[in-house]
């Protein structure tokens, strides 16, 4: 039984787009800046309505690392917006060594992450962005599920202090968090369940609720919860869920490596060794095609999700 | 004499005690009414500092690099070396700046060090300043200490607003600065100084253009441009060619000065704010000697990232004056 319905689909970046533009409204220090993809970021509105507050800066993303970094000595709050790949990979240096080592409170938001940008291909679907910036001490890292979290959090940002990531996508995708609550680091529980511990983010939380009607039909329980923050992470509501349900399953449109699922077998691993399986792109690149069958042809369906929680509870001593 | 530099030089003392009256902290006439209560390091040229005292200052910044590299036995001191004359112009002529380090620096001039592996100068020139206790500089590159081998932020060290040293971020860095200084209205300038060898970073051509495009006239960014990188003379590395005409070709105003002597430098850089404001960035091409000051380091590769033994250190303070008292 699907608990959670949609009636809307939007893409993420739009939430980042209409929270940035909010936020220009309450907020005088924030400021934005993009490397040529004012359009695909959605950052059209805080350019038309605060334009001596957005900076073009051309394809150049490494100087606008820099320029951003620049800007918050003098207390500006900088989101900078480009591709995932691009925000990351391509100027992770530059993010070391003038934002998180310097620690400015500069906001890194990237969109077109993962497989379900879709017919741009591998060159564009980073899949190693989260490992990467999780990896830089005091970093946040987040992932949200739905254009309305992606807003929400993007709102959230104007008043949270310190080096950030916020990931999100491309594609039209069901928006089923409206009215939730969003705080930074705060694990949201979706469904409750007794069976296995489902945690998924970004576009993965839905294809997790729809695992999660599919488990119920075949008699099985499953909580859901959306790890929208990977760091910090929730580790209270990972142990309290995995406490009662014994195993988990982590969901993540990312590599096998670094992403969600590295960060929950390590709190498994460390405090209550338990059953974990992994729904996440098996060490490889993706390739041209449409979002949802990519998803199918990397193994990160609902079926996918269906397979690994079955396999969990059967590790389950 | 050496008392009455000591005097000079220690910003606390001063700002403590009434009693010496603060001679050079003059008003600048740029100053807004807002900071006018605040006691600033307004130089308006040697006016406070004339060239005798200046030069004396830089001679016991020199003692201070070699000393500092070596006691811990690594560091950079010929980049250091050779840029002494503009860090102690640049902070005793130039700069109106706040020993006391607001970080967010409104009201006040900016200076980023790009090149951040000539940090010893740097932090020799910000303790004679008055930002911290010339004492601090024997932790340089020691275990727990605020003054990492390459600028850092994260022990709090005040004068320092970003870390560097990975080449190429710091132009990026101030333009970012300067930016907020316009949205601001701060009228103040920031400063930034890179290598030469480090012009071969892809980033500083990212940073140009955008400087020129964006109409960047309140960044004065000058290049060390000593001609050595760490594996041999740039040019036999990879050659900058015609360094001026590349920046004037990227829109930005170049004017040449000597980075060796005391008075070219002050000029250069009084010349480089006349030539601020009007639409452009400026650039500085200081032609410098690395190791200068020290005859046996001098114009040579061999003395970037190299301490000196005991021996050679004994051969080196024998040619530096000291003036204001060692750490």
């Amino acid at each position: 039984m699907i608990k959670y319905s949609f009636t809307e689909k939007k893409d993420t970046r739009s939430g980042f787009g209409a929270g940035l533009h909010e936020l220009g409204k309450t907020n005088s220090n924030v400021v934005a800046l993009t490397a040529d993809l004012t359009g695909s970021l959605k950052m059209d509105a805080f350019k038309k309505d605060f334009p001596e507050r957005f900076f073009q800066i051309g394809i150049a993303e490494a100087n606008m690392i820099g320029i951003a970094a620049g800007l918050s000595i003098s207390n500006k709050i900088p989101f900078t917006g480009t591709f995932a790949n691009f925000s990351t990979g391509r100027v992770y240096d530059q993010i070391r060594q003038s934002v998180a080592y310097s620690g400015k409170n500069v906001k890194i938001c990237a969109s077109h992450a993962g497989l379900t940008l879709g017919e741009d291909g591998a060159t564009h679907q980073i899949l190693e962005d989260v490992g990467m910036m999780k990896m830089l001490p005091g970093m946040t890292v987040i992932v949200p599920a739905d254009y309305a979290q992606t807003k929400a959090a993007t709102i959230a940002l104007g008043e949270h202090v310190g080096p950030t990531y916020l990931r999100f996508g491309r594609p039209n995708w069901p928006i089923f968090t409206a009215g939730r609550p969003f705080i930074i680091g705060k694990a949201d529980k979706m469904i409750e369940g007794k069976d296995v511990s489902i945690f998924a983010n970004g576009h993965m939380v839905w294809q997790a609720i729809e695992a999660e009607a599919i488990l119920a039909e075949k008699g099985i329980s499953a909580e859901v919860i959306n790890i929208h923050t990977i760091k910090p992470l929730d580790v209270e509501a990972i142990l309290a869920s995995v406490q009662k349900t014994g195993c988990a399953v982590t969901c993540e449109e990312h590599q096998i490596n670094g992403g969600l699922g590295d960060s929950v077998a390590q709190v498994l691993s460390r405090f209550n060794p338990s059953p974990i399986e992994m729904v996440a792109v098996n060490d490889s690149f993706g390739e041209s095609g449409p979002p949802l069958d990519l998803l199918k042809k990397y193994g990160l369906s609902p079926s996918n999700i269906v397979e690994a929680a079955e396999k969990a509870i059967k590790r389950k001593k | 004499m050496r008392m009455a530099f000591r005097f000079l030089l220690n910003l606390k003392e001063i700002r403590d005690d009434s009693k010496y009256p603060p001679l050079f902290l003059l008003q600048h006439p740029k100053i807004p009414p807002i900071f006018a209560g605040k006691i600033y390091l307004a130089h308006t040229m040697a006016k406070e500092y004339d060239l005798i005292q200046l030069k004396k200052i830089a001679s016991q910044v020199r003692r201070d690099i070699v000393r500092m590299v070596h006691a811990c036995q690594s560091g950079h001191p010929g980049g250091s070396l050779g840029c002494t004359e503009f860090f102690v112009a640049l902070y005793f002529t130039q700069m109106k700046h706040d020993p006391k380090f607001n970080m967010d620096g409104k009201g006040e001039d900016l200076f980023f060090l790009s090149n951040g592996h000539i940090s010893p100068v740097w932090y020799s020139v910000l303790a004679r300043a008055g930002y911290f206790e010339v004492s601090e500089l024997a932790t340089f590159r020691k275990l727990g200490s605020r003054l990492q081998g390459h600028p850092a932020t994260h022990e709090h060290l005040p004068g320092i607003r970003i870390a560097s040293g990975s080449l190429g971020q710091g132009l990026s860095v101030a333009l970012g600065a300067a930016q907020a200084k316009k949205l601001d209205k701060d009228d103040r300038f920031v400063y930034v100084l890179m290598g030469d060898g480090e012009q071969q970073e892809g980033q500083v051509w990212e940073a140009a253009m955008y400087a020129a495009h964006n109409k960047m006239d309140n960044v004065i960014a000058t290049i060390d441009y000593n001609g050595q990188q760490i594996d041999g003379p740039v040019d036999k590395i990879l050659s900058l060619l015609d360094l001026k005409a590349k920046w004037e070709s990227f829109g930005w105003i170049v004017q040449e000065f000597e980075g060796n002597d005391m008075q070219a430098v002050i000029d250069g850089l009084e010349k480089a704010k006349s030539l601020a404001g009007k639409g452009k960035p400026v650039m500085n091409l200081m032609k410098s000697a690395m190791g200068f000051g020290v005859d046996f380091m001098v114009g040579t590769h061999k003395w970037h990232g190299a301490a000196p033994n005991d021996e050679e250190l004994a051969k080196a303070l024998a040619q530096l004056e000291l003036t204001l008292a060692d750490y």
